[in-house]
């Protein structure tokens, strides 16, 4: 049976072949470093996490130019969970216990990273997860590099309040982990802030809901209460486009109901007339249109890579991005690839971001980040209306009943994920 | 009694399959514990838990088999089934956790908390106890078939209606078990299991043992569909299959048979469940989804419908193709899924096993048409 | 906003513009203040534009409308400030005062002035204010528009003097409405007040709902008329609710109806169960795309025709899609309804992966033309152009169908091989080609109802999977082989769902309406119009 099992050797030639072969050639297995990719290239999240597969691909590529880790070239194996959350649990167990890879860059949907959580904590690899998420969750083995709540939603609300004088506020997502704790912490904020029970409407939306005419209905309903209204969107994915075609026939302009989103990027804006979408906001850690050298080379790389000049760039490829060279250089400063050492070592260190500054993993394995709001442009890219200074990102919500004593410190000696500052205890992970 | 019963009933191809999988049960685990790794007979974790996870879904093609290889009943919503038996052993996996969340909240799992539910609903209570998430696995499904077919069977709707309106079942569970506010964890569904039986979940000997209660639970299921349909009530079964309407005439109270077979396989659909999630760790509604039904529909196709031991091949064949070819080459894994929908539906009605069948009769006697793709669809035309 | 600094632009401006319209004042000045809007954040840019605007100058509202453009950029070397227009990888450079050229500068010498919502706001109501009294009667009423938005007191004067010299009824109307909500956020006595109220009263829309409600709250006379005002509005637009979400209903009917009507073909009639139904939908909206793609890069003029242009072409490819799967697959599975859905599922999966692999996982931009774009209102419901459009093609097909199956000779054909095959063969109807033109029928109409998707929906592979299931409710629930009662299921289930949605949500919702389904089917196994007689036995 492990006969039929072991094909390592075909999965690669057959998936990297073209693009690997001559760099490859010269390297017997021993002699490399192997870097999982962990990205649906089929099924419903395909449209979104292939361009991470890419992306990954491309950074092994570019590293591999400069020689490589510690004078070893990287080696990409890449599988695909096909949009399968089981799927993703069975094949990195297959990465992590067959093909024996040192760290794996993976996981879009929080459902896929729960469902991989207890393989990596079993096997004692590493996981770098590139999407912006819910929070609630800080595990040894996992690096978060997307944004936290506290590095997204609430600037991007606070943005809308002074600059906008928002005073009534419409939630609306589509129903799943992230939009409700999402809301929750937001819903927590804003009555901190003095907004009216009232003045919160928040609705939920299945996944790829169509037909929007009643929701925008009610939303131009709220907004006309004789108080500057705004939508907060953690609407995802499909569902989005016909959510904007709708926004833009009832004749909702940014001017009078701006919404700001946060899983609406470049990638997703590709797909709408944006013309008179011009001037709703989205929130994110990085846009295509940032004026920055690091980002123009990023970019010029990419497009290379790709053969295709007019694809776009989008926050996740960022975290990636970050992700990826935080672990290179952890792994160069510890001299191994030992996950131990390497989970230690990535503690504390500090690499370029795209937008002209640095990100450092802090002691909770979220990043800082800066936080940047843009208005939608008629070309589908946005324009930087504002950018804060770095944030560190909060895995335990100080705005959540349940999660606001807990905090996270994986340095030694406290070495936990969930401590409970009131009762003193790490919380009862076995 | 009863056991010699059952195993009288298997025929020789039957016996093989048990004897088989009984062995099965005992060698992989043995492969897995006991062979040092690097030996050629060494079954590393990962082929143990894919095994077992293809064992679960021979089970549910059993089930599927049962209803449509010998009663003409095409369900495309056994994954409803499946997916309950997997939530309610999900339910009782995730009270195991205890103060182990990440919350240490000793009653409400982690979902719970953070959403801000301040007490566990009605419908968790109860699952901390073994036996009783045990019986609910089994209930459940079987109730809701029970009510489900009490209602279709009565009202005579058939073929294509049945078909259709099963699917709606699926996707109307699938929509519901989506939505956060039913309490069953929303689109993340139930995962990060700690234990089962006070035995860690994640324990080289647990998941041997899980591996071993697939292969037995399978083998047991087989003999009692087995049982089932070389009885006489099987052959009503056939007859029904065959031509519901001459089978009504002479007598037989239809409807009877066709609950009682409908809601033996849902019970089973819901054991594979049950059996499935402790072993990939996860539950989440995604099991609810149409396509899924309608993919164990086609381990049954290419196996052999109207054989019991087509749908054992079959989804084990069909599945080990998606981890090779997910593997392998990501982007043909449709295009091949696809093809193999239209290839054995076009020149091989009865699967594998009657192209075996066909290629052993060449050489003795040609078999009896056991294949009832003629009549029963035209009445449903 | 700051209501002092308009209140200071708006003085300015009044004092300025009593003599003559065109005012102009001198280069230097003008180009000074229009070099402030270059120089600092968003406080100062609102300034600055308050600065600019207070000048006068028949100059000022095309700056700012370049400005809200995002067409004004900063020269980096010299903080001057240009019009810029796009030439290649360039900006052509144009003085604002002198409109003189000021020749190409590449992208990196040159920084555009950013401007955010709350900048397009106060450009709009100081270029309102500025255009009040423009010859132009479209000017005019944005301009009335943009001042009623913005509800500053100070505008008053202007306002009552445009409202002296306007002729025209409705933007006469729209000023004195303007007036009112400017003379509540005034200091005005609490008697000019409840008349103000009383006149934003009459309008009796959404929008005077939201300037009164944020009155509701306020003590003494002003506050009881604004909630008396309130309450009469709210039980009249109740009403309208009411019909409004009928027409939501309707709206979702006729997708529905488009969705599944080709399906009553290829179901209804043959015994097919199409399971790739749903692509032929994909297709026909991916034909649209491909036909946008080449009237963009080829003939952009057409661009507003471009969805006439579609539907023949995304006819055409789901209809030849649609033959080529039945001759190729379908017609050896007839009378083997179950075998169908199972082939037809995998040419699904077939289908949605070639496309796929042809135009990438990502959505696809479809763009409406302009003839589609926008609303208007009946009384109070409000109608977007897109969705009318929408019911009033799948009427359109569904009565075009409905004439080729009862006035045509294929039509004629059609149904004699439905109702008995042998029959029709006898008397020398060739069924295989019968067989296939139907089923092309039906795929066509498919494609014809992706056209209509594309515009309100994603383009991408799913697309099609996301109303498969929907679809086969309609027919069964309508009653397969009947065209009718696929029209009444169809606006049935449309209606239902969106009367459901508000009470129930839309998740909730669309439950109900499943188990409803599922317990009618029960009650009535065929459907709502059952086909009677020895066809259905057959």
């Amino acid at each position: 049976m492990s006969q039929i099992f072991d094909r390592r050797r075909m999965t690669l030639a057959a998936v990297l072949g073209a693009l690997l072969a001559s760099t490859m050639a010269g390297y017997a297995a021993d002699d490399t470093i192997k870097v999982g990719v962990l990205h649906s290239l089929s099924g419903t999240m395909a449209i979104s996490e292939t361009t991470l597969k890419d992306t990954v691909l491309y950074l092994i590529d570019e590293q591999n130019k400069k020689g490589g880790v510690l004078g070893k070239k990287l080696e990409a194996v890449v599988v695909d969970p096909a949009s399968n959350w089981p799927l993703f649990a069975e094949k990195a167990r297959e990465l992590i216990s067959q093909d024996k890879v040192s760290v794996v860059f993976g996981c879009w949907t929080s459902v896929s990273r729960k469902s991989v959580l207890p393989v990596f904590k079993e096997l004692n690899s590493i996981l770098f997860y590139p999407v912006q998420y819910e929070g609630e969750e800080s595990e040894r083995n996992v690096f978060y590099t997307g944004a936290a709540p506290n590095q997204q939603a609430i600037p991007a609300v606070d943005y809308l309040m002074k600059e906008e004088g928002v005073q009534r506020w419409v939630l609306a997502g589509t129903d799943y982990v992230y939009p409700r704790t999402t809301n929750k912490i937001l819903e927590a904020y804003l009555k901190a802030k003095g907004v009216a029970a009232d003045d919160i409407m928040i609705n939920y939306t299945p996944f790829g809901h169509s037909d929007w005419q009643s929701i925008v209905a009610d939303i131009k309903k709220f907004g006309s209460a004789g108080k500057k209204t705004a939508v907060v969107s953690t609407i995802n994915g499909d569902a989005n486009v016909p959510f904007y075609k709708e926004l833009a026939s009832q004749g909702i302009k940014a001017e009078d109901i701006p919404v700001v989103a946060f899983s609406v990027g470049e990638e997703e804006l590709a797909g709408i007339d944006t013309k008179p979408l011009v001037g709703h906001l989205a929130a994110w850690n990085y846009f295509e249109s940032i004026d920055s050298e690091a980002n123009a080379a990023f970019i010029d790389g990419w497009h290379k890579f790709i053969k295709n000049d007019k694809r776009t760039t989008n926050d996740p490829m960022e975290a990636t991005y970050i992700g990826f060279n935080a672990w290179v250089k952890a792994v160069e400063a510890a001299g191994t690839t030992n996950t131990d050492t390497v989970i230690d070592t990535l503690v504390g260190t500090t690499v370029p971001n795209l937008s002209g500054g640095y990100a450092t993993i802090m002691p909770n394995h979220h990043i800082t980040k800066p936080v940047l709001i843009g208005e939608i442009q008629d070309n589908g890219q946005f324009d930087i209306v504002s950018k804060t200074a770095p944030v560190v990102g909060d895995e335990w919500s100080d705005y959540l009943e349940g999660s606001k004593d807990l905090i996270s410190d994986w340095r030694k000696p406290l070495s936990c994920g969930n401590f409970n500052v009131v009762t003193g205890k790490c919380g009862g992970n076995s | 009694m009863i056991i010699s019963f059952l195993v009288d009933s298997l025929d020789r191809r039957g016996r093989i399959v048990v004897i088989l999988l009984v062995v099965l049960a005992l060698l992989v685990p043995a492969g897995n514990l006991l062979v040092p790794e690097g030996s050629a007979f060494h079954v590393s974790t990962y082929q143990l838990t894919l095994c077992g996870k293809y064992l679960t879904y021979a089970l549910l093609a059993l089930s599927v088999d049962l209803v449509w290889g010998y009663c003409g009943i095409l369900s495309l919503g056994h994954g409803a089934f499946f997916a309950l038996g997997g939530y309610a052993m999900g339910m009782y996996l995730m009270r195991q956790i205890g103060a182990r969340g990440v919350y240490a909240d000793p009653m409400l799992p982690d979902f719970m908390v953070f959403l801000n539910w301040k007490e566990l609903p009605w419908f968790w209570q109860g699952f901390d106890m073994a036996w009783y998430a045990f019986l609910m696995v089994v209930l459940v499904p079987g109730v809701i078939a029970l009510l489900f077919g009490w209602l279709s069977f009565r009202s005579r709707v058939t073929g294509v209606y049945l078909s259709i309106i099963t699917q709606a079942l699926t996707y109307a569970l699938l929509l519901a078990f989506f939505r956060n506010d039913m309490g069953f964890g929303g689109n993340n569904g139930l995962t990060d299991f700690k234990d089962i039986l006070g035995f860690p979940i994640q324990a080289p000997g647990t998941r041997a043992a899980l591996f071993a209660a697939s292969a037995l639970m399978l083998a047991l299921g087989f003999v009692v569909a087995s049982a089932v349909v070389r009885s006489k009530l099987g052959k009503v079964l056939v007859a029904i299959r065959d031509a519901e309407s001459r089978t009504r005439f002479i007598g037989y109270r239809v409807e009877h048979y066709k609950l009682f077979v409908w809601t033996l396989s849902a019970v089973m659909a819901g054991v594979a469940g049950a059996l499935y999630v402790p072993q990939v760790g996860i539950i989440n509604p995604s099991e609810f989804d149409p396509s899924a039904s309608i993919e164990a529909v086609i381990w049954v196709a290419v196996g052999g419908r109207g054989t019991l031991i087509g749908p054992l091949i079959g989804a084990v064949a069909v599945n080990f193709g998606k981890t090779w070819f997910t593997g392998v080459l990501p982007e043909i894994w449709l295009y091949a899924l696809g093809a193999l929908f239209v290839v054995v539906t076009l020149f091989l009605p009865r699967g594998i096993v009657g192209l075996w069948d066909r290629v052993v009769s060449r050489r003795a006697k040609p078999a009896p048409d056991v294949d009832g793709s003629g009549r029963q669809a035209g009445e449903a035309a | 906003m700051s209501f002092f600094r308009l209140f200071t632009i708006l003085f300015a401006l009044i004092v300025s513009f009593q003599p003559a319209l065109a005012s102009r004042i001198a280069d230097t000045d003008l180009s000074s203040r229009i070099v402030a809007l270059g120089a600092g954040g968003f406080d100062d840019l609102e300034k600055a534009i308050a600065n600019l605007a207070a000048s006068g100058d028949d100059r000022v509202p095309a700056v700012l409308d370049r400005l809200g453009n995002g067409e004004l950029v900063v020269r980096k070397a010299d903080g001057a400030v240009f019009f810029a227009d796009k030439a290649g990888t360039d900006f052509r450079l144009t003085d604002p005062v002198t409109g003189s050229d000021a020749g190409l500068a590449p992208k990196a010498t040159v920084e555009k002035v950013k401007v955010n919502n709350r900048i397009r706001r106060t450009i709009a109501s100081a270029v309102g204010a500025l255009t009040l009294i423009s010859p132009d009667p479209a000017v005019r009423r944005a301009a009335a528009e943009a001042v009623m938005k913005s509800a500053d007191a100070a505008a008053i004067p202007v306002l009552n003097q445009a409202i002296a010299t306007e002729t025209v009824a409705d933007i006469r109307a729209m000023m004195m409405a303007a007036r009112a909500t400017a003379l509540l956020a005034s200091s005005a006595s609490e008697a000019d007040k409840v008349a103000a109220i009383a006149a934003i009263a009459d309008l009796g829309s959404r929008d005077a709902l939201g300037f009164l409600s944020g009155y509701t709250s306020t003590e003494g006379a002003v506050g009881d008329a604004a909630r008396k005002a309130v309450a009469a509005i709210e039980s009249r637009l109740m009403l309208w609710d009411i019909g409004q979400n009928l027409w939501y209903g309707l709206s979702l009917g006729s997708v529905l109806l488009l969705a599944a009507i080709g399906l009553a073909i290829t179901f209804g009639v043959m015994g097919v169960i199409n399971m790739a139904h749903g692509e032929m939908v994909m297709l026909g909206a991916y034909a649209t795309f491909t036909v946008q793609e080449v009237i963009r890069t080829s003939w952009p003029g057409l661009f507003d025709y471009s969805l006439l242009i579609a539907l023949p072409v995304a006819f055409l490819t789901a209809a030849l899609a649609g033959i080529l799967i039945e001759r190729l697959v379908i017609r050896w599975l007839y009378g083997r309804p179950l075998e169908t859905l199972l082939a037809t599922w995998g040419v699904s999966l077939i289908l949605q992966q070639t496309v796929r692999s042809i135009y990438g996982a990502n959505n696809r931009e479809v763009g409406n033309p302009s003839w589609m774009s926008g609303s208007f209102s009946v009384g109070d419901i409000q109608i977007t152009w897109t969705r009318l459009w929408i019911i009033l093609f799948a009427v359109a097909v569904f009565l075009a169908l409905i004439a080729v199956l009862k006035r045509t000779r294929l039509g004629l054909e059609m149904r004699a091989v439905t109702q008995n095959r042998q029959m029709a063969a006898a008397v020398g109807i060739r069924t295989p080609l019968v067989d296939a033109l139907t089923f092309g029928l039906g795929s066509g109409i498919a494609g014809l109802a992706g056209v209509a998707l594309s515009q309100i929906d994603n383009v991408s592979p799913n697309l099609g999977r996301g109303y498969i299931i929907d679809s086969f409710m309609v027919v069964v629930f309508g009653g397969v082989g009947n065209l009718w009662g696929t029209l009444v299921g169809a606006l049935t289930l449309g209606v239902a769902n969106k009367v459901l949605e508000p009470y129930a949500g839309a998740v909730l919702g669309k439950i109900i309406l499943l188990v409803a389904i599922i317990l009618f089917i029960q009650k009535r196994p065929r459907g709502l119009f059952a086909l009677k007689g020895r066809a259905v036995e057959a």
